[in-house]
């Protein structure tokens, strides 16, 4: 093996190379920083590149394995994190201009436990503004674009995240799901993205879009690495109220237990008008192909699936209209110049350093929440709330897994949408009901349509049964066997 | 139907400047989103709780022990403006003349 292809293996392969001694985590890392050099400047997936720190941290690595010292097995494995994760030192922008130069002093905990688990950082990936996106358009410095097709959306917000684990720039990466931002992202990129259920990762250190739907998700090129990567950061953190008081079970150790006996509910609503027939089919032939495995296939209906865009769309932007009050240019960031006093300062800076999206979204909820608006709007969008999560309940009385597509689309062109923001809120129409639940939910590539692009299968679960979604994922993943290589690969 | 909106006195609770253009296009735009939004009123739901929090949590208590924090120095390094350990503003309250 050369080291020039290393980063094109999984997390996993890479974990048992290194444990093997057969490959030391320079070279690993290495090969990443190479193909960041050679491909980012077409696909634009990081913002901030590190390969100074994690040439540095390899070599330490390596040196203590010489020592013979027991490492975990994500140790030298290059991860990239979305530029919403706070990083000590380095700095975090949220793909905003009001944070261009904001370098945070702490760490998030998601990134503390993979760094002190030996994970080595390549750099901070390109995103959505503060995450409000499903394109990578509404980022301040310039769209992501696929590596499937460079004139063609990543998906969003993690798009960053998601292009460089396609396009080999880094092994994994975490991205955040408020909405779809990890599965989308995933689907229209030809890879693994998983959306833990809401509190089993720490949100301490993640900067807030909407916190009672924020989750921190991973990015991967095999259903295995997400369990391993899932299992190295989950659990109980006392910096995050939200966090769950769970048990964080060895995903790994029931992920070859197959698909047979599993019921799968197939969710009526999602096979509706606005989905292409190119996912359609393949989505469907994926449901065939379990059913082939042994499951026990039946149909799965969410009565309230109809409503949820629109709770969806109410209840996120008021949190965030909330969340982002806190840039008013006085503690950090950008602030505006001339304004005459501390209201007409904030003003013109949050005038100034956001963009389109994050005003629209806002204004949106200032708007839902303000004096004889909020019951009609809020108040009535988090009644509707509970009837989705009943509706999930239900459905996981008689199923085990639901699956539906991830997106009604492969990636759209670089700029088809970016007038149409409705047209827009309509990519996450399946992704979104699993974080108004709360349940967790993964993205697994289930074939190419007729364009040749990625197709996302989605499965969900009941709460914390990511046990149960990780082993269907990785049952229909293997009974695949796809081999994804987008085509800016081809001459690297 | 479009819902319509008062955006100057929107724009004013958000604390964001916006120009004529801006909020000629948030006019039209916010009204669509509402009235797709808008639709949750037409679901039943009267006897319904509202939820907050999918997985609810209730009184959260860290132990209460000290522990280090951010030092001054830190905590004042992105601010924009700073002066004698302090975060320096415009002025906020009016003076007599």
């Amino acid at each position: 093996m050369t080291s020039a292809d290393l980063c094109d293996l999984t997390g996993s392969e890479l974990a048992a190379l290194i444990a093997s001694g057969e490959v030391g985590a320079s070279e690993v890392v290495e090969s990443s920083l190479r193909r960041i050099e050679a491909v980012d400047g077409d696909v634009r997936a990081f913002l901030t590149p590190t390969p100074e720190v994690a040439l540095e941290r390899a070599q330490e690595l390596d040196a203590h394995r010489t020592t013979g010292a027991p490492q975990h097995p994500i140790a030298g494995i290059p991860v990239a994190l979305k530029d919403v994760l706070s990083t000590m030192g380095i700095r975090t922008t949220c793909g905003s201009k009001i944070l261009e130069h904001y370098v945070p002093p702490y760490d998030c905990t998601a990134w503390a436990r993979l760094s002190g688990h030996g994970s080595v950082l390549v750099g901070k990936t390109n995103c959505d503004e503060f995450a409000m996106g499903s394109s990578n358009e509404n980022s301040a410095f310039g769209p992501v674009r696929n590596p499937w097709d460079l004139e063609r959306v990543p998906g969003g917000s993690s798009g960053g995240s998601a292009a460089a684990v396609a396009a080999g720039e880094a092994a994994w990466a975490l991205g955040t799901d408020t909405g779809g931002s990890v599965r989308q992202p995933a689907s229209l990129c030809g890879v693994v993205g998983l959306k833990p259920t809401y509190g089993l990762i720490s949100r301490y250190g993640l900067i807030a879009f909407a916190s009672s739907l924020d989750t921190v998700g991973t990015l991967t090129r095999s259903v295995r690495d997400a369990a391993l990567l899932l299992g190295a950061i989950a659990g109980k953190d006392p910096r995050d109220a939200t966090s769950l008081d769970a048990d964080v079970p060895d995903y790994l150790s029931s992920l070859e237990d197959g698909i047979r006996g599993l019921r799968v509910g197939v969710i009526a609503e999602a096979f509706g008008e606005g989905v292409e027939p190119g996912v359609r089919d393949a989505v469907r032939s994926s449901i065939d192909r379990l059913a082939a495995l042994g499951a026990d296939v039946g149909e799965a209906s969410l009565p309230h699936a109809g409503h949820t865009l629109s709770a969806y769309y109410l209840i996120a932007p008021s949190e965030a209209s909330s969340n982002l009050a806190r840039y008013d240019g006085v503690r950090y960031g950008y602030r505006a110049e001339g304004g005459a006093d501390s209201v007409e300062m904030m003003a013109r800076t949050r005038g100034e350093g956001f963009g389109a999206e994050v005003k629209r979204r806002v204004m949106l909820g200032t708007y839902a929440l303000s004096a004889g608006y909020y019951e009609a709007y809020y108040g009535q969008a988090q009644k509707v709330r509970t009837l989705i999560i009943r509706d999930y309940e239900r459905a996981f009385e008689r199923f085990d897994v639901l699956v539906s597509p991830t997106s009604p689309t492969t990636a759209f062109r670089i700029g088809e949408k970016v007038d149409d923001p409705m047209a827009m809120y309509l990519n996450d129409i399946f992704t979104i009901p699993a974080n108004l639940a709360g349940v967790p939910a993964i993205s697994v590539p289930c074939g190419l349509d007729d364009d040749g692009l990625p197709v996302g299968f989605q499965l969900t679960a009941p709460v914390l049964r990511e046990d149960v979604l990780l082993r269907a994922a990785n049952a229909l993943e293997r009974d695949l066997g796809l081999v994804l290589r987008p085509g800016l690969l081809a001459g690297v | 139907m479009a819902v319509e909106i008062d955006i100057d006195h929107v724009a004013r609770l958000a604390r964001i400047e916006l120009t004529d253009r801006e909020k000629e296009q948030l006019r039209r735009q916010l009204g669509v989103i509402l009235e797709h939004a808008a639709r949750v009123g037409e679901v039943a739901a009267e006897d319904v709780p509202p939820t907050a929090y999918a997985i609810p949590r209730s009184n959260v208590y860290r132990d209460d022990e000290p522990e280090p924090s951010l030092p001054q120095a830190e905590a004042l390094a992105n601010a924009p403006e700073q002066e004698g350990g302090r975060f320096k503003v415009v002025r906020v309250v009016e003076t007599e003349r």
